[in-house]
């Protein structure tokens, strides 16, 4: 589903390059469930940008699910993104001028598909049925968090990225969040990559991947 | 393919919370689409009025005009046009006419002096329309009474009242009342010469058609049913030519006054576009401040798998709606706008104007509204495509580099080339569109270079021994994100073409302004009479006063030059149809026909007068011997209309003065300055070749106060009825008169152009509302007071202010010198005092819509907004 190969990336830094991640290779199987940890600089929100397509890498490839990303154009990648792609972020990233349900139409909606019924069915599957018309602003974090997931899935998506999901909130609503992406992720099959620091949610991952300084220092599926 | 309903879903959901900051796109737009629509639509309404009002307007089916008398063959003409034809079942047309020229008017009763013009009537004029008289029915009493009719301004100028006795020249009529309207006739001319009506039966009593008089015979005939005028007209039109006898018909005269008024409609509609244009920035800078609000929900979109083009789409689509609405708004204020344009073109024009809503127009600006709105929203709107989704994940992603991209250029060349093609389009030319464009590209050039300069030069040379309250104002200039361009260009640009107009106004009345030169005349005598000459020098002297030696007029016309006679058309030409030039301005009528074909008043000298200006060649002196009997005399010329003749020093003109022809040699060419009071010459003989020719004089007297100026008058006109007066102090009332009316209506459109400044500068200050309210509170919270942080901001609004006040003064001193210099060929001065006045109001306005929109930062508790954060 997911392969990276010698993955590299550098940013300037004052002027000078400066290498975060450094040659980083895997491939992750078809309904997968990978955790990336690591201590914070260590290049995890780095390689989960360039594994969703969302950055281009100064060297090395990713294909996701048979695409060479790196051959494709910004607007190929975002179409593939709309196909195929699911994304959670640690401050959620609703769009705030919609509503809860919206903001869940909006994925079907880019693929043109009927969009209320699955939003509403999704978020009933959330446990928000019933604030579909709240704005963004007008819900907890763990509610936002839970409209992210339901916005996520609501395109049976092949693949999730999640990064820290749970960083912003509560250990009790944390742990929910990712109870119901593993729901989730079996009931759909979905792949599941999930960026964060913490080492109990990690421990739920079926393989993890340790960076450090940018290089993997572990990998449980290796 | 996602279909456009993602895009129009999404626009709509997207603007919900940002609708109102975009009100200030939508507010940008209107005034300028407002002042479009409501002169545009005038323009339209116009040409309407003229269409249906043309008749009336002439008064007749067809009207034959020249500068003399009548021959006897022109006189069988018109008798066989209305003449009726049994054979052919036709009935008899009427004819009517009207002789027109200048004469002193007095009234014994209050000793009031005036020049008028008269207007001798005779035969049922007008026979369409309606000439209104106060008291009512008057008109149709003038030709058969021995009364006069005369313009409201007569009375009020000369202290008189219906009733009253009016002396013009050895004749005296009662004023029978006042002419309210007369179809065809610009009221605000009047002001220049009332005019007198008396019946063409007393003409010959007045005394006043001598040897030498300018006057205007016209006959104006109401053709029988059926006869169209337009074949008459192609008939006859050389013929009547060769007799120097013009011919016209209504539409003629519908052709002329539409031209005309069209154009001066579509050159004021250029003032209106200025307003536009600058809501276009007002556009921009709105969209370049609610995308910047927006980069998240972008990235969140780019990252759900929305295409760049798609984004792209969902916030130019709020763009041209909200700009729609602008524009829909604008064209109804427009609508509403337009019933005031007829009160501001009072007296300034012929017909009485219906207005009523014109769809083109109202179509035509909300177009260009949205035109606008579109194309000034796109550029900001470009930096949409360089988000990168990776800002989802990083904060700190900075967009792609924001080098101008091929997308931009073109963009930029598109809003060039659309702003020269809307430009020409508006006023149907295409060397003025790019003038305007090129003039308006330039001014804001000069305008961005000054806010440049400013921010630079605050930074560079910061005045750091400012107290901290104004040192924080000053650098608020140049912050992130501050507005110091766009306040100066919207701003600075409203406040330039005020100020231009305001000198340009100044500069030409300034000329004319009695007060201005103590030692130049301001009242002339002309058409005095050889043997008047002592006598007019009697009554000058005899009252302390001193006028100029007597200035000799022969006229003469152009009988050959280089060689080549001057062709008048013969009765059988049928040379290529040229319009028949009206005789007030040059090179109608093709090249240099008027020219050639005009009357020539000319005088002969030994010397330049003050006016006067060698531009080639040698002046003769007076002891240059006159020319030997068939020799040709030395004669100079002044620059334009020997450039019209196509002659050179050295050229042969042989000169028709009254029966004899006088060969000449062009011996100089001359620059007059047409716009002073004085005695000025195109053609100016050496001494000694038409002293015997038949002549009149003119002579210049200065008399300061009015009295003793009236006084002369009144003392000429008894003596000598023929003689006329011009008073300057009269014509500079008149020509004020007319300058500040016409001022007015450009000031009016111009001020739409500082409506949309302002509301660009609202959009400017709440653009930067959040950064400092955050500001101000943190201020607060270190413990500044109200009136501290109230400091900081007077600090900043007053320099910005100051400079685009400056910057749009010295623009416009620029541009009121360089229209003063050549296109209204007059002196140039600043008045200091009322550009000092501008620059103060531009302040206080910067301040008090800066400050009021603050307010609400004066007002917030700091812990309110901390909390927000």
């Amino acid at each position: 589903m997911l392969r990276s190969e010698s993955l590299t990336q550098t940013y300037l830094s004052g002027g000078r390059p400066l290498t975060v991640l450094n040659d980083i290779t895997f491939s992750l199987e078809r309904g997968g469930f990978l955790a990336i940890v690591g201590p914070s600089g260590s290049g995890k929100t780095t390689l989960l940008g360039l594994l969703a397509g969302l950055d281009h890498p100064a060297k090395g490839r990713v294909e996701l699910d048979g695409h060479d990303l790196g051959s494709m154009t910004e607007d190929q990648r975002a179409r593939l993104r709309s196909e195929k792609v699911g994304f959670v972020f640690q401050s959620f990233q609703l769009i705030p001028t919609l509503t809860a349900r919206e903001n869940v139409q909006v994925p079907l909606e880019l693929r043109g598909e009927p969009a209320e019924a699955r939003a509403q069915e999704l978020l009933d599957r959330v446990g928000l049925g019933d604030r579909a018309h709240h704005y963004p602003a007008q819900l907890s974090g763990g509610e936002q968090q839970r409209v992210a997931l339901a916005r996520a899935f609501s395109i049976r998506p092949q693949i999730l990225f999640a990064d820290e999901p749970t960083g912003n909130l509560d250990a009790k609503t944390g742990a929910t969040i990712i109870t119901l992406m593993e729901e989730l992720n079996r009931e759909l099959g979905t792949t599941l990559v999930l960026v964060t620091h913490d080492n109990d949610l990690a421990a739920r991952a079926r393989r993890t991947i340790r960076l450090a300084d940018g290089r993997v220092v572990e990998d449980t599926g290796a | 393919m996602i279909g456009p309903r993602f895009v129009l879903t999404m626009a709509w959901r997207e603007s919900r919370s940002g609708r109102r900051r975009l009100w200030l796109l939508t507010g940008a737009v209107t005034a300028g689409v407002a002042a479009l629509v409501a002169i545009n639509s005038f323009t339209q309404n116009l040409r309407t009025s003229v269409a249906e009002q043309a008749r009336a307007m002439m008064g007749a089916d067809l009207s034959i005009s020249g500068r003399q008398k009548f021959s006897p063959r022109v006189e069988a003409l018109i008798d066989s046009l209305i003449a009726p034809d049994s054979a052919a079942g036709r009935a008899a047309g009427r004819r009517a006419q009207e002789v027109t020229f200048a004469a002193m008017a007095y009234v014994p009763r209050t000793t009031g002096v005036r020049l008028v013009q008269v207007r001798a009537i005779a035969g049922g004029y007008p026979f369409y329309g309606e000439i209104t008289t106060d008291p009512v029915g008057r008109w149709r009493e003038l030709s058969s009474g021995d009364g006069a009719l005369v313009d409201p301004a007569l009375l009020t100028g000369l202290g008189a009242q219906v009733g009253d006795t009016l002396s013009l020249g050895t004749a005296r009529f009662p004023i029978r009342g006042t002419v309210l309207n007369v179809p065809g006739d610009v009221g605000a001319a009047s002001a220049f010469g009332p005019r007198v009506f008396i019946p063409a039966s007393a003409l010959e009593r007045t005394g006043l058609l001598q040897f030498g008089s300018r006057a205007e015979y016209a006959a104006f005939l109401q053709l029988a049913p059926g006869v169209l005028a337009q074949p008459i007209r192609e008939k006859y039109r050389q013929p009547l030519r060769a007799e120097r006898v013009g011919i016209r018909t209504v539409e003629d005269r519908r052709e002329d006054l539409t031209d005309n008024l069209t154009r001066l409609g579509n050159y004021l509609g250029l003032v209106a576009l200025i307003a536009l244009l600058l809501g276009g920035l007002g556009v921009a800078s709105a969209v370049h401040v609610f995308i910047k609000r927006k980069l998240d929900t972008i990235a969140v979109l780019r990252c759900l798998g929305a295409t760049s083009g798609e984004v792209f789409a969902v916030y130019l689509i709020q763009a041209l709606v909200m700009g729609g609405i602008g524009s829909a708004i604008g064209a109804l204020l427009g609508v509403g706008l337009q019933q005031v344009l007829p009160f501001l073109f009072q007296d300034l024009l012929p017909v009485d104007v219906r207005v009523l809503p014109s769809p083109r127009s109202i179509l035509l600006g909300m177009g260009l509204g949205l035109w606008v709105a579109g194309i000034f929203a796109t550029l900001p709107l470009l930096a949409v495509r360089r988000v990168s989704p990776l800002m989802t994940l990083r904060r700190d992603v900075e967009p792609a580099p924001s080098g101008r991209d091929r997308l931009s250029w073109l963009l930029a060349i598109l809003l060039g080339v659309s702003v020269v093609a809307l430009a020409a389009i508006q006023v149907g030319n295409l060397r003025d569109g790019v003038i305007f464009g090129v003039g308006t590209g330039v001014a804001l050039l000069f305008l961005w270079l000054a806010a440049r300069g400013l921010i630079f030069g605050v930074r560079r040379w910061f005045p750091s021994r400012l107290p901290y309250l104004w040192r924080q104002g000053l650098a608020n200039l140049y912050r992130p994100a501050n507005q110091t361009v766009t306040v100066v260009l919207s701003l600075g640009f409203g406040a330039f073409l005020l100020a231009t107009l305001y000198l340009v106004q100044h500069n030409l009345l300034r000329q004319f302004r009695p007060g201005g030169t103590a030692e130049r005349p301001n009242l002339m005598f002309f058409d005095i009479q050889s043997s008047q000459r002592e006598g007019v020098a009697g009554i000058i002297t005899t009252r302390g006063l001193e006028g100029t030696p007597l200035v000799p007029i022969v006229t003469m016309r152009i009988k050959s030059i280089k060689g080549v006679p001057v062709r008048v058309p013969a009765p059988a030409d049928t040379a290529a149809p040229q319009r028949q030039p009206q005789g007030r301005g040059r090179g109608g009528g093709g090249p240099a026909g008027w020219a050639q074909r005009r009357e020539y008043r000319s005088t002969y000298r030994d010397s330049l007068t003050a006016t006067e200006r060698l531009t080639a060649g040698t002046i003769w002196n007076s002891t240059v011997a006159p020319p030997a009997p068939g020799a040709p005399a030395l004669v100079s010329l002044e620059v334009g209309i020997a450039e019209e003749l196509g002659v050179t020093i050295g050229d042969e003109v042989v000169w028709d003065v009254q029966g004899s022809g006088i060969a000449t040699t062009v011996a100089s060419i001359r620059e007059v300055e047409w716009g002073r009071f004085d005695t000025n010459f195109f053609v100016v003989f050496q001494s000694g070749v038409l002293e015997s020719a038949p002549q009149m004089f003119v002579t210049l007297v200065r008399a300061d106060s009015a009295g003793p100026r009236g006084e002369l008058q009144r003392a000429m006109a008894e003596r000598y009825p023929n003689i006329t007066a011009i008073d300057l102090s009269q014509v500079q009332q008149a020509l004020e008169g007319i300058l500040n009316k016409a001022a007015l209506i450009v000031r009016f459109l111009a001020l739409f152009s500082l409506v949309t400044g302002t509301i660009v500068l609202v959009g400017a200050v709440s653009a930067s509302r959040l950064q400092r309210i955050r500001e101000a509170v943190l201020l607060k919270t270190l413990g500044a007071t109200r009136a501290q942080v109230l400091r900081i901001l007077v600090a900043e609004y007053t320099a910005l202010g100051v400079l685009s006040a400056f910057a749009s003064v010295v623009l416009a001193s620029a541009a009121g010198w360089a229209l003063a210099r050549w296109i209204f060929k007059a002196p140039f001065s600043l008045p200091a005092l009322s550009l000092g006045g501008l620059t103060l109001l531009l302040v206080a306005l910067t301040l008090v819509v800066g400050l009021w929109n603050s307010a609400e930062i004066l007002k917030r508790a700091p812990l309110a907004v901390l909390r927000e954060e």
